[in-house]
């Protein structure tokens, strides 16, 4: 990749990719040298939309859609395996002549817990107007071990928009910013050109902080973005405690019948409320508690027994923190909720989304460059945006997330690859892996 | 681990209580051998002729579920396996995967060079320490021992422990005679080559992987070299890159560590290698490729690899790895905070600002590190908030005004500088009011990433 400390390396770099891809949308893209972006401190408001959101957003994800097709097929084979020339040693003592043949024992571990399955949307039929719908759940055993059961379902990703222009990077506006005025345009972007299945509208501009939109106004919002699109819908408020009940209650109501997902009912608001009002007009809740088994199985509790919530209606947001940042607690907590599901534990067994988006507040995924003395160069920070979002992600697929909240294009695109490929859905087998030995890797 | 009760190894120690291992009691040290927190041969007694027996016996009960095996010498050696459990939360992972990176023999002289430093120099600050990269993979592509040992002499100069890559035995063997003393790990033994590869293990005394796509053959093959009395193995189930192969391959890295571990499977309870430099097989450019070889390589990391050999060093791959792995084989049983305290960064005088964060140790770390390199003289003012980030301990209540004037008064920071003035994490902004008020001090706010610290200073210091 050249020198990383100069920007017009790097962008040179990439205008050559994605001319090898022949990429179309390539005149939509402008690319900027320096994306620098400043936070001003003392601003709370604008300062909770970048936690919320993510601070930047690459220039990667065009090219790396197309990852994939790449990455479909394996390359000749170039060379000839170096094999043994039939040398003649002389037998020891304690070589065995012939190899003892043993078998190899498989285990299958079998569960006596089902995860509920759980449907997002609803078409005609069911009284929405969505054109498909989104299952999630229904496994009987941890993410991708095929071999225990089979997976109902993969994992899903639903991408973040918002319905107020938002102050968001350059190489944010440079995926968005046609979009950003318009949820409605927005979200058909998010599904027809990044490909994603679900959306995710957060109305934020009700935050008293911010606009303040009264709920009856900002759920237009809502009705725009059903209309636009056919996929299911989640719909979050601003995470304002005191706002978000009535925003919640309110577009709950706009949507009846569509199924969506209410993000959230938790524990510090009138979850209560939020989550009757989902009930009521026939919608999934989003039950977040923050890094706590005990927390998410009391509100999970609550949420059943007192709201009476149906349980193929309920999703958790166990809270994810990105790569570097506490990505272990996340880890490990996602994967003590899927076990005790799988286990049993009646409480703990509904599908996970996980706010992947997350992964754009750690500083090595938008940062410069290291403002660490005595660090290696971090690199081109549009490549390690990305990827610090699939990796955050990848990973808490692996401990049993089922629903996946992202923003950037090129991070949807890798992740949705290699879940697909765990998954088994993805043809291909390369029968000379040995071949690596002998390689001489071109760059 | 055989035992799982403190008791179990209770009744093979001396019961004196003598205290020389460090632990009050015998009973003491039996529960922190429970918890892999301490060995049979950490107890000096023990180790005495007359109890020869025991310590045997207490290590043979004690040893991990998966056999640690250490390739390399001297500071830079690395030990790889050695778990004893499939979840994280069950106890801790042990040794993190290993990462080798490979070079070739018919690199040009000046790409081996700036290769091999790139290997050696990497450093990446998290935490309180420097991660660095762990090995050198090097593969015979010219099929020309004399070629290899040359380039294996010139990878043992950067200190890290090596893998030595060929599946012929001529090959290994003229790596070996140049660097068979610091240990290296050669690669490999197949189906068609285990005899001479095994007998190299033997003569050289060097740990070896065995190699083999079919799960069966791999395990008469660890079993036929266990029998030889080779037991420092690797298994190296194979990796293909793309497609059903990455998911076959997925199935069997689970398999083999589920059946040594749950299935007591001693004949595979060896430690695992993945490849995912594999993706350069079928890689056509650069960068997807490069991401490709990352995902592969994160998805082994948190499931079961010890070691794996990767082909790229952009550092966009490499940080997000040594992360990856150090996140998942973190000690979930560890407190991860520092001691609170007033710090002093570089040389600070009465006209210094002061700057407060908590002892959570990535915080700490984190920020300090921050401040050191920007070559800031500073206090640092730790709040003890029982090893709780910024952001968590003031939701948590746990970083409070009042908790911060303790601290202000404990210290006596105000007796330290003439401004009377003091900076908040952006992250706890809201304590601002409160804090002047309880304090008597100028609050400011600073920015919400102590990255950012140093333009911060630039418009708001000194205090107006
Ligand atoms: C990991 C985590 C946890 C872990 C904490 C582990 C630990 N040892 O700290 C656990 C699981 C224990 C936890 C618990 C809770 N958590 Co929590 N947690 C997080 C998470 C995912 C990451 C926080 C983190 O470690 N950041 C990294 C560290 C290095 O950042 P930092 O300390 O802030 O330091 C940076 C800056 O502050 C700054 N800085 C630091 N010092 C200084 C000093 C100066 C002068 C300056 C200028 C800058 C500066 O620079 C540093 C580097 O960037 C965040 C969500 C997220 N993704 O951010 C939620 C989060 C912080 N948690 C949250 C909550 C609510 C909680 C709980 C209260 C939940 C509950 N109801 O029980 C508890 C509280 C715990 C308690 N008992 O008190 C909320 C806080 C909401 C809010 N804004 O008020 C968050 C934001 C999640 C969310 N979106 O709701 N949590
Ligand atoms: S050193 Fe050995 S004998 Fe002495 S207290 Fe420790 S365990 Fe007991």
């Amino acid at each position: 990749m050249g020198d990383e400390s100069k920007d017009s390396t790097t962008v040179e770099d990439l205008i050559e990719f994605l001319k090898k891809l022949a990429v179309k949308e390539l005149h939509n893209v402008s690319i900027e040298g320096d994306i620098e972006i400043e936070i001003d401190s003392q601003q709370m408001p604008a300062l909770e939309l970048f936690r919320a959101i993510g601070y930047e957003l690459g220039m990667a994800g065009y090219h790396l859609m197309n990852a994939s097709k790449m990455l479909g097929y394996p390359v000749e084979v170039f060379f000839q395996p170096v094999g043994e020339k039939g040398v003649m040693v002389e037998e020891k003592k304690e070589i065995i002549a012939e190899l003892i043949r043993e078998k190899f024992e498989e285990t299958k571990v079998e569960y006596p817990g089902v995860i509920e399955e759980v449907t997002l949307g609803a078409t005609k039929a069911d009284g929405g107007s969505r054109g498909e719908v989104v299952k999630l759940g229904g496994e009987r055993s941890l993410p991708f071990y095929l071999f225990d059961a089979e997976m109902p379902h993969a994992p899903k990703v639903t991408i973040d928009i918002f319905d107020m222009p938002i102050t968001l990077a350059k190489s944010v506006r440079d995926h968005y910013q046609d979009v950003m005025e318009d949820p409605g345009e927005w979200a058909k972007k998010a599904v027809k050109e990044f490909n994603a299945d679900m959306v995710t509208i957060h109305l934020i501009s009700t935050d008293p902080l911010l606009k303040d939109t009264p709920a009856s106004e900002a759920v237009k919002a809502v009705e725009e973005v059903l209309q636009a699109v056919k996929v299911p819908v989640v719909i979050g408020g601003s995470g304002n405690p005191e706002k978000d009940p009535e925003v919640l209650e309110k577009a709950a109501e706009v949507a009846e019948g569509e199924r969506c997902l209410i993000a959230s009912a938790s524990l510090n608001m009138d979850w209560e409320r939020i989550a009757n009002a989902a009930k009521e007009y026939g919608h999934v809740i989003l039950s977040w508690t923050q890094m706590d088994i005990n927390n998410q199985k009391t509100l999970n509790r609550y949420l059943l027994n007192r709201v009476k919530f149906p349980r193929d209606s309920l999703i958790m947001d166990p809270t994810t923190a990105a790569l570097g940042y506490g990505l272990d607690y996340a880890y490990t907590n996602m994967e003590r909720i899927r076990l005790s599901g799988l286990k049993g534990d009646k409480d703990l067994a509904f599908p996970m989304s996980s706010g992947t988006t997350n992964a754009w507040g750690a500083r090595e995924a938008w940062m410069k460059e290291s403002p660490i003395e005595g660090d290696t160069s971090w690199g081109p920070r549009e490549y390690r945006g990305p990827i610090w979002e699939i990796i955050t992600g990848l990973t808490l697929a692996l401990a049993g997330g089922d629903l996946f909240m992202m923003m950037h294009p090129g991070a949807v695109a890798v992740f949705k690859e290699i879940t697909s490929t765990l998954f088994g859905e993805r043809e291909g087998h390369v029968d000379k892996i040995e071949d690596w030995i002998t390689l001489e890797v071109e760059e | 681990m055989k035992v799982k009760s403190p008791l179990e190894i209770y009744k093979y120690l001396p019961k004196t209580n003598c205290a020389e291992c460090g632990y009050d009691t015998c009973m003491s040290f039996a529960a922190n051998i429970i918890d892999r927190k301490t060995k049979p041969g950490d107890c000096p007694p023990l180790t005495r002729d007359e109890f020869r027996e025991n310590l045997e016996k207490l290590n043979e009960l004690t040893a991990p579920e998966i056999r640690e095996i250490t390739i390399g010498s001297g500071d830079r050696a690395v030990k790889i396996g050695g778990d004893d459990v499939l979840f994280r939360h069950d106890l801790t992972f042990f040794n993190p995967t290993a990462l080798a990176y490979d070079v070739w023999d018919t690199m040009s002289s000046d790409e081996l060079e700036n290769r091999l430093s790139a290997i050696k120099d990497y450093r990446k600050f998290y935490v309180g320490e420097f991660i660095n990269l762990d090995m050198v993979a090097v593969r015979c592509v010219s099929g020309d021992p004399e070629k290899f040992r040359e380039t294996v002499k010139k990878a043992s100069e950067t200190g890290l422990p090596l893998i030595l890559i060929s599946f012929n035995s001529e090959i290994l063997k003229a790596g070996l005679e140049e660097v068979s003393e610091q240990r290296p790990l050669i690669y490999g033994a197949n189906e068609n080559n285990w005899r001479k590869v095994a007998e190299l293990a033997l003569d050289f005394n060097v740990p070896v992987v065995i190699h083999s796509k079919d799960l069966d053959t791999l395990q008469s093959l660890a079993v036929t070299f266990s029998e030889m009395g080779i037991n420092d193995i690797v298994l190296d189930p194979g990796t293909e890159p793309i497609g059903k192969g990455l998911q076959d391959t997925f199935r069997r890295v689970i398999q083999l560590r589920r059946s040594a571990i749950e299935g007591e499977n001693k004949k595979v309870a060896y430690p695992i290698m993945v490849v995912p430099m594999t993706a350069w097989l079928v890689g056509k450019d650069k960068l997807s490729t490069t991401y490709w070889e990352t995902i592969i390589a994160s998805v082994f990391i948190v499931k079961y690899a010890d070691i794996m050999i990767l082909h790229s060093l952009e550092p966009y791959e490499v940080m997000p790895l040594a992360i990856l792995k150090t996140n998942i084989y973190t000690d979930p049983r560890k407190p991860v905070s520092v001691e609170a305290g007033l710090r002093e960064i570089g040389k600070p005088d009465e006209n210094s600002p002061v700057f407060i964060t908590t002892n959570f140790a990535l915080t700490y770390y984190t920020v300090e590190s921050d401040l050191t390199s920007a070559g800031i003289n500073c206090y640092l003012l730790v709040i003890d908030t029982e090893g709780l980030g910024v952001e968590v301990s003031v939701a948590g209540s746990k970083l409070t005004a009042n908790v911060i004037n303790e601290a202000i008064e404990k210290e006596g920071v105000k007796d330290r500088i003439n401004h009377n003035s003091i900076v908040l994490p952006g992250l706890a902004a809201r304590l601002q009011g409160e804090l002047e008020m309880v304090s008597g001090m100028k609050v400011l706010v600073g920015p919400v990433d102590s990255g950012r610290i140093p333009g911060w200073l630039e418009e708001n210091w000194p205090p107006s």
